[in-house]
């Protein structure tokens, strides 16, 4: 069993106070603990952003890459080493902007993986543009007459992507978060959890008070059923008015590890490598 | 027999002519023969002008031949295309009856093929097939060696698939047999083994899989997707996940995360693919993660020649990625080459935590050549990360750690008692963001200057050929290195060396230094424009070279395009 200092980290943290984040870490901190995870056999991976900075602050194994490519890194280990529990910590420009192609063809890939994504709905890191998220009309310093793109609604995408485990939570409900985390952690394949997430200093728009008027936990609903594809479509896609947080779609299928028979198998980083005998297969080539 | 014999297959792209052209250089080798086979190939699936090029020789054989013995022309383009690359007695089959050609002359051989493969196989399709009967009965092989082979080849199809492969072959044969009385092209059948028959890139598959490989990753491009058909054929074999990559972008970050979870791991593409990986080199760099990337050139810039042949990446290779990291760059010229430089790039790479790149080109990537057979008992394979057994007890680790050496060693997640933490921005020892100033001096130093010092203690030595007593030294790297010994070795007596770089990074200045003592002439012989193999040396060595023989067209050296360009420059 592991407790919740088991997975303090002594890195200072960078974030605004008031940040989104800090909810987000201490909810992930909540779930790896309920679920008795060993901080050694869990590997967080992230690309650049501030919820990139966010593995720093958690005790456990980390690789911190390059901007938008957090998840081939995090499929890819979680291939080699199968034993570990992968999560990504990105955010919306990271993951939506930056990687999109990489979102969209992991959905398709199905590895066992979670990923979370800290949804400000703007850029922090490079000073307050326009995210893939951002509302249209909001107005920064280079969007100076409101951004005129249309926001990308991720869960909607997620679902016509037939991603099995479709979550959104918002960073100031900690243990509904934590709950969500948990449950993508324990799904089998690809897990996205967006999470809304007040941007404290550059978003005036969605603030902690925007939000508290508008978000409700779908599944205190007992008539919504999360595994009826149409109506988590139609779930996913409210929003100005009222936002539905929780499970939205899950769909159990078999994982990348299942079809391409890497789960019958012993971890990748196994394999004996260094006496592989080729000598059958140089008898083709006579 | 003939020292060489040239023979081209030429027709539209879907006309099966490698096929049978593999098929042929099985027979040849089977038949003790040396054999270089080369692809001029067009982007297109259909359509279009194709030739497979190969040539048959007594003595060991590295690079085509220009001018052709024969050409079978499977359509009337191939004619005229061919026609003025024939030797003085070549000879050149062609279908009168399928399409005219008013000229006469004696070259010229007509033969109802495409009404052979309709009568004897059903269909047009099968004209490749009896291109293969033409030649073997030509070189006056026997008929038995084209029935094995065809059956070998096919021999995942139906059964009737092979006979009429067979039955339209013997037909092609037999007329031969009945209407070409010359003996000109015969070969001698020699009893000795030739070896290995294999192209560069499957050569390059062969290596890696001996060297451990488990993890891969590319987006398709050619030149380079042969090495991905050639893992996935033995994927199930030897356990090797092969994963075709959404982007080469996501290529080089999945090999970072499968060899950061100590999976021997390699990518490959060609330039315009490598150009989006270039970041992740980078990154591979600062987490000190080992790395294997081919770049199977092509002539660029943008998308240049798709399906040919160039070297221009030399420069791009050496500097490619943000920052100054240490990286080692090899250029295999021939099979073995290619095999052995593979194992030792995955060596290289996991012991220094370096990338490695495997330079090689389309030329390299889809030629066939027999080789010795390799000698698997000298290969040790060797793992530098931190076993699992060894592991267990480690419960106080940092990822980047200030050792002497400048290596840190690496472990595994979950393999440890430990966490690891891995950082693209500068970081320390632990791997946590710093912008301590100091930290950043040692972790440059660390990354750059050890580990530089420590590769140039480990390069690949210069090939020389030749040089005693010789008047004028021609330098090349990679798949050039065929056309320059072919060359030297016809060129024999005219006091012509060369020297062949299989590696060009680290450069081996020392060594070069050495060689290049007192000689009288320097060329280098480069398939690129800019002549950057000379300035490399000019750069590493100071020593300039007396001039360049370059090419650009997007096709390879051969020895009689080599010789043409020394006698023009008046070096011979």
């Amino acid at each position: 069993m592991t407790e919740f200092k088991d997975f303090l980290s002594n890195d200072e943290i960078a974030w605004c106070p008031g940040c989104g984040d800090f909810g987000i870490l201490t909810a992930l901190k909540k779930s790896l603990v309920s679920l008795g995870k060993n901080p050694h056999d869990i590997l967080l991976v992230s690309g650049i952003g501030q919820a990139a900075k966010l593995p720093h602050y958690i005790k456990t194994n980390v690789f911190n890459g390059l901007h938008g490519r957090a998840l081939p890194v995090a499929i890819a280990a979680k291939i080699a080493n199968r034993n570990l529990t992968v999560i990504v910590t990105t955010g919306d420009g990271d993951c939506y902007g930056e990687g999109g192609n990489h979102l969209i063809h992991n959905i398709r890939r199905n590895v066992d993986i979670t990923v979370i994504v800290c949804d400000n709905q703007i850029y922090g890191l490079t000073k307050g543009q326009a995210s893939p998220t951002t509302d249209q009309g909001v107005e920064n310093k280079i969007q100076t007459n409101g951004v005129i793109l249309e926001a990308l609604a991720p869960l909607e995408m997620a679902i016509a992507l037939g991603c099995g485990f479709v979550a959104r939570g918002y960073s100031a409900n900690g243990e509904h978060l934590a709950w969500l985390i948990s449950e993508g952690i324990k799904h089998k394949g690809f897990s996205l959890i967006d999470v809304l997430q007040p941007c404290v200093t550059f978003n005036k728009k969605n603030t902690y008070e925007w939000y508290a008027k508008r978000v409700y936990k779908v599944n205190d609903d007992a008539t919504y059923n999360f595994t009826d594809k149409c109506a988590a479509y139609q779930k996913a896609a409210e929003w100005h008015d009222k936002i539905p947080i929780g499970l939205i779609y899950k769909a159990d299928k078999d994982s990348y590890e299942d079809r391409s028979g890497l789960n019958s198998k012993p971890p990748l980083n196994e394999e004996n490598t260094e006496q592989i005998d080729i000598s059958g297969l140089l008898e083709k080539y006579k | 027999m003939k020292t060489v014999i040239t023979i081209k297959i030429a027709g539209e792209a879907g006309q099966g002519m490698q096929t049978i052209g593999l098929v042929l250089c099985r027979i040849f080798k089977k038949a003790g023969l040396n054999i270089f086979a080369s692809q001029n190939i067009m982007s297109r699936i259909r359509g279009g002008n194709n030739v497979f090029e190969l040539s048959i020789s007594v003595k060991p054989i590295h690079s085509c031949r220009q001018y052709a013995d024969i050409v079978i022309a499977l359509d009337k383009s191939s004619v005229s295309l061919h026609r003025k690359n024939m030797a003085q007695d070549g000879l050149m089959i062609f279908d009168q009856e399928k399409f005219k050609v008013t000229e006469t002359n004696p070259a010229l051989f007509h033969v109802p093929f495409y009404a052979m493969a309709s009568e004897k196989g059903g269909s047009e399709m099968f004209v490749s097939a009896s291109a293969c009967g033409i030649i073997a009965s030509l070189t006056r092989l026997d008929f038995d060696s084209v029935a094995i082979e065809l059956k070998n080849t096919f021999s995942d199809k139906q059964t009737d698939v092979i006979e009429k492969n067979i039955q339209v072959a013997k037909t092609s044969f037999d007329f031969m047999q009945n209407n070409f009385q010359s003996n000109r092209f015969a070969v001698i059948k020699k009893k000795t083994d030739a070896g290995l028959l294999m192209s560069g890139h499957e050569a390059v598959a062969l290596g890696a899989i001996k060297a451990g490989l488990k993890f891969y990753s590319a987006y398709p491009m050619s030149p380079s997707t042969t090495i991905m058909e050639n893992l996935s054929r033995y994927a199930r074999q030897f356990n090797i996940v092969v994963e075709q990559a959404e982007d080469e972008l996501a290529a080089i970050n999945m090999i970072i995360g499968a060899s950061f979870n100590g999976v021997r791991s390699m990518c490959a593409t060609s330039g315009g693919g490598f150009a989006l990986m270039v970041e992740g080199l980078s990154l591979a760099a600062m987490t000190e993660t080992p790395v294997v990337i081919v770049d199977a050139q092509r002539p660029a810039p943008a998308t240049g020649f798709p399906t040919r042949t160039e070297q221009a990446d030399l420069d791009y290779l050496i500097h490619a990625g943000h920052g100054e990291f240490a990286r080692v760059i090899f250029a295999p010229g021939s099979n073995e080459e290619a095999f052995y430089l593979t194992q030792k790039s995955f060596q290289l790479s996991e012991k220094y935590q370096v990338p490695v790149l495997i330079m090689t080109d389309q030329h390299l990537a889809d030629s066939y050549s027999n080789n010795k057979t390799f000698n698997l008992e000298k290969i040790k394979i060797k793992r530098f990360i931190i076993s699992k057994k060894d592991s267990k007890n480690i419960t106080n680790y940092k990822r980047y750690q200030f050792t002497k050496s400048g290596i840190s060693p690496q472990a595994i997640p979950s393999w440890i008692n430990d966490c690891i933490y891995a950082d693209s921005d500068e970081h320390t020892e632990e791997g946590h963001i710093t912008e301590d100033a100091s930290i950043r001096i040692k972790m440059v130093e660390k990354r750059f200057y050890k580990k530089m010092a420590l590769l140039s203690k480990e390069i690949e030595n210069p090939v020389t050929f030749n040089l005693k007593n010789a008047r004028t030294i021609l330098i090349g790297f990679g798949s050039t290195y065929g056309a320059l010994k072919d060359t030297c070795v016809f060129l024999k007596k005219e006091k012509i060396g060369f020297i062949h770089l299989p590696q060009v990074w680290p450069f081996p200045a020392k060594k070069m230094i050495t060689i290049l003592k007192n000689p009288k002439k320097i060329f280098t012989v480069e398939n690129n424009a800019g002549g950057q193999l000379a300035k490399l040396i000019r750069r590493e060595t100071g020593i300039q070279v007396n001039g360049s023989i370059l090419k650009f067209d997007g096709r390879p050296f051969n020895l009689d395009i080599l010789v043409q360009s020394l006698k023009e420059r008046r070096i011979i």
